[in-house]
This record gives C-alpha cells, sequence and structure tokens, in this order.
C-alpha cells in the first residue's frame, strides 16, 4: 500500500529535485499524448527535450530565446514571492518594445552611440509604465493586479497593431503592416561573430547574479519574501505590503520591457504584427521550474527555450504542430504543481497485514 | 424599420452576452465554494474545440454542446486534482489551466481551420423565431435560454435550498463547514465540476453559435472578462446577468461601429473597448466601496486541509 505522510520539514532535496521529476514526468505523459493522437511520440518527445541540447549548432538559438524568457521571469518570481501576481508581462513586454522603437524612428536619421542606450530606457520605462497601471489601482483601490494587468495585455496588442499598421508603418514598405528596420546604431551588438548572439544573453545573465543577490543579501529582498510569506508580521516589522507591491511590480514592468526592447533591437530589428509570440506567458512557467529562484531561473529559461527550439525541430522530424509545445509548456506547468507536493509530502511503503 | 433595427441589435446583444454569462455563473459558483479558479479562458478554449470536433465530426450540434460541457468539466478536474487534492496555488493552477487550454485547442483545432458547421439554430418554430419583432423573444437557441434558467435557478439554490447553504459556508469557513461534518474538499470539487462545465458550454457558444468555424484562440479574452465579472456581480447572480448584458452591449457598440464604418476610430482602438471596460468597471467597483471589502467569499483561493 502507498501512503502518504506530512514531512516534518518540507524537504530541501525535493525542492530541487522536484522540478526534475516534473520534466520526466512532462516526457512521459508527452509521450503518452502524442502517440495516442498518432504522432510518433518518443521523436516528438526526443526532438523537443533532447535534441536541442545534443546539437551544439542549435545552443546560439536556444541562448537567444532563452535571454527574455530569463529577464522577464527574473522579474516575474520576485513578485510572485510577495505574492504579487503579475500576469501581464506580455503587455509590459511589447510596450517595452513599442517604446524603444518609438526612439529608434525619431532617431532613424541619426547616428550616435547615444542612440541604443536612449532605446534601452525608453523599453525599460514603457515596460515600467504599463506595470504602473495595476500597481497604482492595486495599492490605491484595492483592484485585483491579476485582472488588471492581463487585460493591458489584450490592451497593448491592439495599440501594437494600430502603430504598425496606421502612424508607424514603413513608408517605403510596400504597404506591409511593419516599421522601419532599425539603423545599425539602433541593433544590439552581436557577441558571437555570424550567429545571432546579442548583448541580451550576458545581460539576462547578469541580471540574474544581481537578482541573487538582491534577494538573498539586502533588506529590500528580505521585504519582499517577509511581505509574501507573513503579510501579518511584516506589517509588524514596518515592511510595507503597498510599498512591496509598487516596487515589484514597476521592476517586473521594467525587465519584461527591457526584454521587449531586446527583441525588437535584437532578432526582430523591427516591430512587426507577429513581434508577441507569448513569451511573456512562458516566463511565469520559467519562474516556476526555477523555483522562484534567480539561478533556478536562468536553468528554466534554457530548458523551456530549448522546447520552443526542439518544437520547430519536431515540426520537420515528426511533423508536430507548432501549437504541440505551448502544449508540453503547459503540461510542464501542471507537473511542477504536481511534484510540489513531494516537497511537504512523502510516499510511505505500508503493507497491510492481511 | 426601426424595430427591425433593434430587434436585430438585440439579438447581437444577446448572442454577445450569454457565453460570458455562462461561464461567469460557473466561476461565481466555485468561487462562492471558496475555489478560485482562474483557468476560465482555458476551460472555455476545451468546450469551443471539443464542442467543434465533435459537432463535426458527428454532425449534431447536440452531441457538440454534450462534448463541450463534458470538456469543460475534464478541465476544470485536473484542476481539482491540483488545487484541491494536492494543494498546489490556485492561481498558478488556474494559470496553467489556461495555457494548457490554449495549447491544447490550437493543437486539436488546428486540422478543423476554416472547416463550417451548421451554427445553433433558434429551439422555437419559424413562425415565431422568424417572425419580424416576436424573434426578439424567440429567436435564440438552447443556450441563451439555459442561460437565463440558470441564472434563477443557481441564485435560487444559493439562497434558499439547504445545499446551498452548505456550499456558501464552505466557502466562507472551510474549517468550520470540516469541524460540522460537510465534505470540504467534496463540494469544491463539485462546485468546481459545475464551473467546467458552464464555461465548457459559454467556449462552445462562440465556436457553434457565435461563429460556426474553427478559428485559433476564438474566445479572445472573455473567460478573463467572464472573471472579472464575477468580481463586479459581487457575487450575485442577479448582478451577474446585469454586468454581462452590459459587457454585451460594450461589445455590441464594438460591431456596430465596425458595421457602420465609423472611421474616426481606429479598429484596433475599438478592440480594446471590452479589456478597457473591464479594468474600468473594476476601478469602479473598488471606488464604490471604499471599505476594501468586495464581498468575497472569506475563504477565496484558500487551500485547505483536513489534517
Amino acid at each position: 500500500m502507498l501512503e502518504w505522510r506530512r514531512r516534518r520539514e518540507p524537504s530541501t532535496l525535493m525542492l530541487w529535485l522536484s522540478p526534475l521529476i516534473a520534466i520526466a514526468l512532462t516526457m512521459l505523459l508527452g509521450m503518452i499524448v502524442f502517440t495516442a493522437m498518432g504522432y510518433d511520440g518518443c521523436h516528438a518527445v526526443e526532438s523537443i527535450f533532447l535534441t536541442p541540447f545534443l546539437e551544439p549548432q542549435r545552443w546560439a538559438d536556444i541562448g537567444v530565446k532563452a535571454a527574455p524568457l530569463v529577464m522577464i521571469a527574473l522579474g516575474l518570481a520576485i513578485g510572485f514571492r510577495a505574492n504579487v501576481w503579475n500576469i501581464g508581462a506580455e503587455g509590459q513586454y511589447i510596450m517595452g518594445a513599442i517604446a524603444g522603437t518609438g526612439v529608434a524612428l525619431l532617431t532613424y536619421e541619426m547616428t550616435g552611440w547615444w542612440i541604443l542606450p536612449a532605446m534601452v530606457l525608453a523599453g525599460i520605462l514603457g515596460g515600467m509604465a504599463w506595470a504602473a497601471i495595476p500597481a497604482f489601482l492595486r495599492v490605491k483601490l484595492q483592484v485585483s493586479e491579476i485582472l488588471t494587468s492581463l487585460m493591458l495585455t489584450y490592451v497593448a496588442v491592439q495599440f501594437l497593431y494600430y502603430l504598425v499598421r496606421g502612424p508607424w508603418k514603413d513608408p517605403d514598405g510596400f504597404n506591409f503592416p511593419q516599421t522601419r528596420m532599425f539603423t545599425a546604431d539602433q541593433t544590439l551588438p552581436i557577441m558571437l561573430e555570424g550567429s545571432l548572439v546579442h548583448l541580451g544573453i550576458p545581460a539576462a545573465l547578469l541580471l540574474a547574479v544581481v537578482a541573487w543577490l538582491t534577494m538573498e543579501k539586502t533588506i529590500a529582498g528580505y521585504a519582499v519574501k517577509v511581505v509574501g510569506l507573513a503579510p501579518a508580521a511584516a506589517r509588524h516589522g514596518g515592511f510595507s505590503a503597498g510599498r512591496t507591491t509598487w516596487a515589484t511590480l514597476l521592476l517586473s514592468g521594467a525587465l519584461a520591457g527591457l526584454a521587449g526592447l531586446f527583441e525588437a533591437a535584437g532578432p526582430f530589428g523591427q516591430l512587426t504584427p507577429q513581434f508577441p509570440v507569448g513569451y511573456g506567458f512562458t516566463a511565469i512557467i520559467v519562474a516556476f521550474l526555477g523555483r522562484l529562484h534567480p539561478l533556478g531561473i536562468v536553468f528554466g529559461g534554457i530548458v523551456l527555450a530549448g522546447t520552443y527550439v526542439g518544437g520547430e525541430i519536431a515540426q520537420s522530424t515528426v511533423r508536430l504542430p507548432q501549437a504541440a509545445t505551448g502544449l508540453f509548456q503547459a503540461l510542464l506547468l501542471f507537473m511542477l504543481l504536481a511534484t510540489d507536493v513531494l516537497v511537504r509530502w512523502r510516499i510511505a511503503f505500508k503493507w497491510r497485514a492481511a | 424599420m426601426t424595430t427591425a433595427i433593434l430587434v436585430s441589435i438585440l439579438m447581437t446583444l444577446v448572442a454577445a452576452s450569454t457565453p460570458i454569462l455562462l461561464a461567469a455563473l460557473g466561476e461565481l459558483v466555485a468561487e462562492k465554494a471558496g475555489v478560485l479558479n482562474l483557468g476560465v479562458e482555458g476551460m472555455m478554449l476545451c468546450g469551443a474545440v471539443a464542442g467543434f470536433a465533435v459537432a463535426f465530426s458527428s454532425g449534431s450540434t447536440t452531441l457538440g454542446l454534450l462534448a463541450a460541457l463534458l470538456a469543460g468539466v475534464a478541465a476544470a478536474m485536473v484542476f481539482a486534482v491540483l488545487a484541491l487534492s494536492l494543494n498546489a496555488n490556485q492561481v498558478a493552477t488556474g494559470l496553467a489551466l489556461t495555457i494548457f487550454g490554449i495549447g491544447a485547442s490550437s493543437l486539436i483545432g488546428a486540422g478543423f481551420v476554416g472547416r463550417t458547421i451548421p451554427r445553433l439554430g433558434p429551439i422555437f418554430p419559424a413562425g415565431l423565431s422568424e417572425h419580424p419583432w416576436l424573434r426578439a423573444i424567440f429567436g435564440h437557441d438552447i443556450l441563451v435560454y439555459l442561460s437565463l434558467a440558470l441564472i434563477i435557478g443557481v441564485g435560487y439554490f444559493l439562497r434558499r435550498t439547504r445545499s446551498g447553504l452548505i456550499l456558501r459556508a464552505v466557502g466562507e469557513n472551510d474549517a468550520s463547514a470540516h469541524a460540522i461534518g460537510y465534505p470540504v474538499i467534496a463540494i469544491r470539487y463539485a462546485a468546481v465540476a459545475f464551473g467546467g462545465a458552464l464555461a465548457g458550454l459559454g467556449g462552445a457558444y462562440f465556436s457553434l453559435a457565435l461563429t460556426p468555424m474553427w478559428a485559433e484562440r476564438l474566445t479572445a479574452g472573455r473567460g478573463w472578462i467572464a472573471l472579472a465579472l464575477v468580481v463586479f456581480s459581487a457575487w450575485k447572480p442577479g448582478r451577474l446577468l446585469v454586468g454581462a448584458y452590459l459587457f454585451g452591449a460594450v461589445m455590441t457598440l464594438e460591431l456596430q461601429a465596425k458595421a457602420a464604418g465609423v472611421n474616426w476610430l481606429a479598429p484596433e482602438v475599438l478592440a480594446m473597448t471590452p479589456y478597457l471596460a473591464t479594468i474600468a468597471v473594476l476601478t469602479m467597483m473598488s471606488i464604490g466601496r471604499r471599505t476594501g471589502r468586495l464581498d468575497a467569499p472569506a475563504c477565496l483561493g484558500k487551500p485547505f486541509s483536513a489534517t
């Protein structure tokens, strides 16, 4: 007989092992589901979870996709720890890209080293401004940030459509709904000759280390944890929940905006209606896979970026539709939430006396 | 002439309101039992794709509706196992359910893109349902009447029946309900299943009644609007009806403005209106009640374990 027993203390081993168990279970379940749907389930799972990591020529692509995921997830995780549920990172990501593109279009005929930093600043401020709306509504009026931040994502998408079809449409672009291509001074420097590896990748790694140090070594990081774990104690200790809500939402908005700008000034080089690919939502999974820990998030970002790259591989190897990637990512989040139970409970074997 | 226009506007309004009304009513019951299921959008998409797939292969919209209902319940059960039995965070689990619904529906729906099916039709005979103005009352499909009947039914159940009282007790004070001997988790499972069934039907309304054609993510965030409506309703079915029809009116305005060729407003701005209206409504609700309490069930979103 199997029996669940509550642990006296949460298991530290399981805390870090459960994401790996979740990945293994997702692979197993994915194999079953896709075989049942009539695909080659084994090769689908191999293509999505193994091939991207085993073929070195894919690593650059994984890095390019992991960078925005890690950046966004770092901000979200800090918010989640404080019980602030910003699920509209996708909208802040888009607004960051829009703000940065605004600067790019203004400086279109100029040259200078200062243009890219100005775009980066605009991107950060754009994401922050979009996150400030749910922050204000939550702190001043107790409106749930979950619903407002998500609603604002839909608004941001429409705003992007409006700009690229209307005022920001490339005048020399044969009427395609897209902005001008950015100039050399407006695009991220490439770190590795002949690849897409751009400045965003080292930036994401650096930000992860900074976030880790902030969470572990500063009063601000401590305040976030206390507000999330014990709101009453936090009030008693003089940590304001309102200030924490503001800080975490602005921070996650800033990071999402930065990620959006990097994506626009990096792989895209312009804004198009295809710009939002859902990184803001996938980053939620990254944050959980990384156990809301900055260094764990780097790992989580690499795994999820791998599923994007692997999803493309699986499209050609086993004719798996693109939507399968999203399903794998959702299964992974389900499994993560399910295996979380192992941290607080253990399975005991009990032989029933006959 | 004007009657014809008014009747047609009313028909549009009812059609726009019904899916959010169904989904929101299901979520209201789940939340009354203390469960915050943010996966409404995901359950709607599961219902939409299951309804379409079954209606397309069987040729029967009735079977399609049944499949949508079951798909909604199945999706809700995944949520229930994680959030209620394994005590996973309800916000995160609901989000996972939505991401799952988006992935599953576009994967299953990929084979149906562009296919059409016969639309879910009115239930009354043509003499009534196609009458120039009587059709305002008799020209609707079964889900419209079902949604209205369910508003009354759920209102009666929650306020006037013993079972409804127990369900509310579980949502207001799970520990006491447990101490008295009520099966808290089982009742929550039932409430979540009901929410899933209605979300599934609400989703199927998009694929079977509104646009009988498959398109990816066809619910376009209506599940999230349904969640906001529950807050707007202050967890009262009657107010939910008012709220859903107000939102239906906003969306009808959007459609009418598009049809009338309003060109001083970009179509993208019109498309933003339901989402902006949701934020505005949530904000006004909060300003209206400075007490900081929104009449939410006291145990909403909190995990419960008996041991």
